[in-house]
């Protein structure tokens, strides 16, 4: 199935729209061009990760970069496919500030038949000061043929191979 | 030295002060030194809902999670270290059920700490995730992250 630029647009957006964690942590899509993604979180008390410091927490910025990062691998596709995050390896470069939205830029660099490769930067004012920065790696055609529901039966005989990475 | 009771009161305070553990739902158990985090399953965690799995990015934040509970646990709870990197192995996707972690750490030097971190689900030997993660431990006045 070939999609146009428009069409895979609006899966990105329904990816966002029906992935109940972006939606409980508030990720925003704020622009889509093909192969990168540009998304916000808005600041809030609940996402703090330091009390003491008022600092959001890391996890919340792990949490955006990989969601933007899969929009730009789907938004450099030119044949629809699903995807699962292989690895993800995130550098902390400083503290968010507190009280401030976060804002992350994905680009997918590289396409292959199976992976996709793509780099992120999470900052708060400045592109150049990021947050963090990160690169990851998607596997594509993630579901593979598994039906919708497919993860709510038990993994397949309990012999530790059960579930693929999706 | 805190008696083990005291170091799970800490730990069950610690957790509760950090907004985002809360946010997530997270909890720890402590065998003497050895501690269990618990990401109990809720609709907010879901990523992908047609399979459904739990969101990639909360996966990760768990085991940050954990790997920051047990450096702490293992410093007598001083203030909290700051994460300098981590690398995410996606290894299964995560089922719409309780998740569980553990860290190992595997050098704690003075300023910085290598940990790794397992996540799994039913069965600890078929982990859903790993991750591999530097910590600043000290020298706190530092402008790291």
């Amino acid at each position: 199935m070939t999609v146009s630029l428009d069409h895979l647009r609006q899966i990105a957006v329904q990816m966002l729209e029906g992935s109940p964690h972006a939606r409980a942590l508030g990720i925003e899509g704020v622009s889509l061009d093909p192969s990168e993604a540009l998304t916000k979180i808005r600041f809030q008390p609940e996402l703090v990760g330091d009390p003491d410091t008022g600092v959001i927490a890391g996890g919340v910025v792990t949490a955006l970069l990989d969601h933007t990062m899969g929009q730009a691998a789907m938004a450099s596709m030119t044949v629809y496919s699903s995807i699962a995050t292989l690895d993800l390896r995130i550098d902390y470069m400083r503290p968010a500030e507190p009280g401030h939205d976060i804002f992350c830029r994905a680009h997918c660099y590289k396409m292959t038949r199976t992976v996709a490769f793509v780099r992120a930067q999470a900052y708060d004012r400045d592109i150049n000061d990021p947050v963090a920065t990160a690169q990851a790696a998607f596997m594509l055609a993630a579901n593979a043929g598994r039906p919708f529901g497919a993860n709510l039966s038990a993994p397949r005989s309990g012999d530790g191979k059960g579930g693929d990475a999706a | 030295m805190s008696s083990e009771g005291d170091l799970s009161n800490q730990l069950t305070l610690l957790l509760n002060r950090i907004p985002y553990a809360r946010f997530l739902g997270v909890r720890a158990e402590l065998a003497g030194d050895e501690m269990t985090a618990i990401l109990p399953f809720g609709d907010h965690l879901i990523g992908n809902p047609t399979l459904p799995a739990i969101h990639g990015g909360v996966i990760g934040a768990f085991m940050e999670m954990t790997a920051v509970a047990q450096l702490s646990v293992a410093q007598g709870l001083a203030r909290q270290p700051r994460t300098i990197d981590i690398t995410i192995e996606y290894l299964r996707s995560g089922r719409p059920r309780d998740t569980y972690a553990r860290a190992t750490i595997k050098k704690a030097g003075r300023r910085i700490a290598n940990v790794q971190v397992e996540a799994w689900q039913d069965t600890r030997s078929a982990p859903i995730a790993a991750l591999h993660g530097h910590f600043l431990v000290a020298a706190q006045d530092e402008d790291v992250g």
